[in-house]
């Protein structure tokens, strides 16, 4: 049995999935990235492996994605989480024709064909508006943890209009919501509704079409599911393994090659 | 493998006689300027310079001044100068650069440019206009901009012999007829209209030259980058327009670009992508921009900035010489008309480029201090997906301002674009077998 791995190496978390030979997800492991990014590919891939009860020359092929992907040193290619994210959301969910992917600095939205070929993308630019940060700043400003933040802002009735797209001011205008004496939970839904508006922006840019699957360590968020949903008005698919989606995509493209090199006529 | 002779003559001319040319164009700026002489101002869509050089005014582009301070690197130095003294951070990063040069006396770090005497030019640009209100204040000098109407209108321009064509070419030739006797009073040249055709001439020969070199890198493996070596070939287009100089310059490219196309001398080693570029360069990271493509085996073979920087040379319009001024009005207006065109309705454009230079992908490059040639690229992209099933990228930066310029977030997008196009061409193959 071959074994092919995928390491995330995102700005805020690095994820790493290893993948058997009949693309069942066999392990997988979450560190934070922090300042050694090297390092954060290194324990990712061991805990993986540590995981899976599963030996380092057992793992034929690793292909390394996201920001660090250069840092993982150990790996044997790259790819990006674009493609990455796109692969795997159309194995989890093969009727995928759009994905919205929210990090922790980037929003991506990507059309991807039948084929999980990606037909086009685009991101936020130079700008951490409408991404995981913009919740950050929240959770920051309110002192609520991140994992608590969707069940709060469900909560909401009256939600504030979050009207500032900068993430940085974006604390601020929370406070000023808060001396207003407006609820959390009302300022909470405001700001996953402000975040959900901006990814429907780009959702609709990249040109949007069913069915779409919701990526990325956001969406494990509950109110941002909820809102996304309400701004497209439309279901998305969203996994268990969403935040593993791009180590997931990574891990079948190295499948790909070891495959392709088994069989180069019948796999192409 | 050794080079014979031939190779060693002809291949790399253009950029080594280009950069020489360039030389000497800022060292013959600086002695104008030491010496106190003035200088006419232009812009590169729609110069006039093959009139302005029959009165012996040394040309100055203030854009081509703007994007050197970025490709040195150092044009934070000025746009910090002009934000300082209260130009704001969005607006063009050339017009800052320019004013931080004239707020140090013409110093760059190429040279020194004279102040103008003048500065005539066209509403190709609205930020044109309000851009030379500035050296008005400044230097109390005349500042003459030439109304030159654009139908704006992709496949409904009206040509030569059409009756609104003739009535904008009146219109054109009545303002050119209105500038000469300013041109003479500002210069103390008298207008000679020999001269003027003799000047024309050698505009002649580069349209011409011009056109085909653009048209040769259709071969196969391209023969020149169009965003890194045209550029330095749209330089001279530009500062040497009208000059004898220039005329040889574009003789010597053609043969250089026919020799490498009949002996297969190609810009990369291994050309796997063909590419188009719309839009402004990336100048605060200009080499680095291009390598991202190249690294991955991309080259650019065509880009709309060498046609509407160029002021519509592109096209090849060669002047008639029996009737100058008629002429040169009629040139102005075909010339500033496409390069309008090029910037706003381009997709007609691109889909003949895609299908004469066997295009395989474009990149979008629209710049956060440009509006002008950015606002609609957006709809263009889409307009042009409707039209051809090709890839495409849309990626931001900037022409100046190297804040807003995030190498990991381009490169990011340009290695999913290549993805992209490989999975592209490999399912293109399996279809095939």
């Amino acid at each position: 049995m071959a074994y092919a791995a995928g390491v995330d190496v995102g700005s805020t978390q690095t994820k790493a999935v290893i993948v058997d030979e009949g693309r069942r997800i066999v392990s997988r492991s979450l560190t934070m990235t922090g300042a050694n990014v090297i390092r954060a590919a290194e324990e990712a891939f061991q805990e993986a492996l540590r995981s899976g009860d599963l030996r380092e020359e057992e793992v034929e092929y690793v292909v390394g994605t996201g920001y660090g992907r250069y840092k993982v040193t150990f790996g044997n290619t790259q790819v990006t989480e674009i493609s990455c994210h796109g692969r795997g959301a159309v194995h989890m969910f093969p009727q995928t024709r759009t994905v919205v992917d929210m990090g922790g600095q980037d929003t991506k939205a990507i059309r991807v064909a039948p084929t999980g070929e990606i037909v086009d993308f685009c991101m936020n630019d130079k700008c951490a508006a409408g991404t995981g940060r913009f919740l950050g700043a929240a959770s920051s400003a309110l002192d609520i943890p991140l994992d608590e933040l969707g069940p709060t802002a469900l909560r909401g009735q009256r939600p504030v209009k979050i009207s500032t797209t900068c993430t940085v001011f974006a604390e601020s205008e929370v406070l000023s919501w808060l001396g207003k004496g407006k609820k959390i939970e009302d300022i909470l839904l405001g700001v996953h509704q402000s975040i959900a508006g901006r990814s429907t922006g780009l959702l609709r840019r990249v040109g949007l079409e069913e069915e779409i699957t919701f990526t990325g360590g956001v969406a494990k968020n509950v109110a941002m599911i909820e809102t996304l949903q309400h701004s497209l008005g439309l279901k998305v698919n969203v996994s268990d393994d969403s935040h593993y989606m791009g180590a997931l995509g990574a891990a079948l493209f190295a499948l790909d090659h070891i495959l392709t090199a088994r069989h180069p006529a019948k796999t192409g | 493998m050794a080079m014979d002779t031939a190779d060693e003559t002809i291949v790399g001319r253009g950029n080594a006689d280009g950069a020489r040319l360039f030389r000497e164009w800022f060292a013959g700026l600086t002695a104008a300027a030491e010496a106190g002489r003035g200088s006419a101002y232009v812009f590169v869509m729609g110069s006039l310079a093959e009139l302005l050089r029959t009165f012996d005014f040394p040309i100055v582009f203030p854009e081509i001044n703007s994007l050197q301070t970025a490709v040195r690197r150092v044009a934070h130095e000025y746009l910090n100068e002009a934000e300082d003294h209260g130009y704001s951070p969005d607006i063009c990063g050339y017009v800052k650069a320019d004013v931080a040069t004239q707020l140090r006396g013409g110093v760059l770090p190429m040279g020194r440019i004279p102040k103008p005497s003048i500065a005539v030019y066209t509403n190709a640009c609205n930020t044109y206009i309000k851009w030379a209100e500035i050296w008005e204040r400044m230097y109390k000098v005349p500042v003459v901009t030439l109304d030159v109407p654009g139908s704006r209108a992709a496949g409904g321009q009206t040509w030569p012999g059409d009756r609104d064509f003739e009535n904008d070419r009146a219109y054109v030739l009545a303002q050119l007829k209105e500038l000469i006797p300013v041109l003479e009073r500002v210069s103390g040249v008298p207008f000679d209209i020999d001269r003027l055709r003799e000047a024309m001439g050698h505009a002649n020969t580069m349209n011409t030259m011009w056109k085909r070199v653009l048209e040769l890198n259709a071969a196969r493996p391209s023969v020149f980058n169009a965003l890194s070596d045209g550029t330095i070939f749209l330089g001279v287009a530009n500062g040497f327009r009208g000059a004898p100089e220039g005329a040889q310059y574009f003789t010597d490219l053609v043969e250089e670009m026919e020799y490498k196309s009949a002996h297969g001398i190609g810009t990369l080693t291994d050309e796997r992508y063909r590419l188009l570029f719309i839009g402004v360069p990336c100048y605060p990271i200009f080499r680095r921009f291009t390598e991202m493509f190249t690294e991955l085996g991309g080259t650019f073979v065509g880009s709309t900035y060498l046609q509407f920087a160029s002021g519509g040379a592109n096209l090849g319009f060669t002047y008639d010489l029996d009737r100058p001024l008629e002429s040169l009005a009629e040139g102005l207006l075909i010339g500033v008309r496409d390069a309008m065109d090029n910037m706003f309705f381009q997709t007609d454009i691109l889909v003949k480029m895609v299908d004469d230079l066997g295009a395989d992908g474009l990149v979008y490059h629209p710049i956060k201090s440009c509006r002008t040639v950015s606002t609609g690229l957006a709809d263009n992209r889409r307009a042009l997906m409707a039209a051809r099933d090709i890839p495409s990228l849309f990626i931001e930066s900037d022409m100046m301002d190297r804040r807003v310029v995030s190498e990991a977030q381009l490169k990011n997008r340009i290695d999913a674009f290549f993805e992209g196009l490989a999975s592209r061409r490999a399912q293109a193959t399996l279809r095939d077998t």
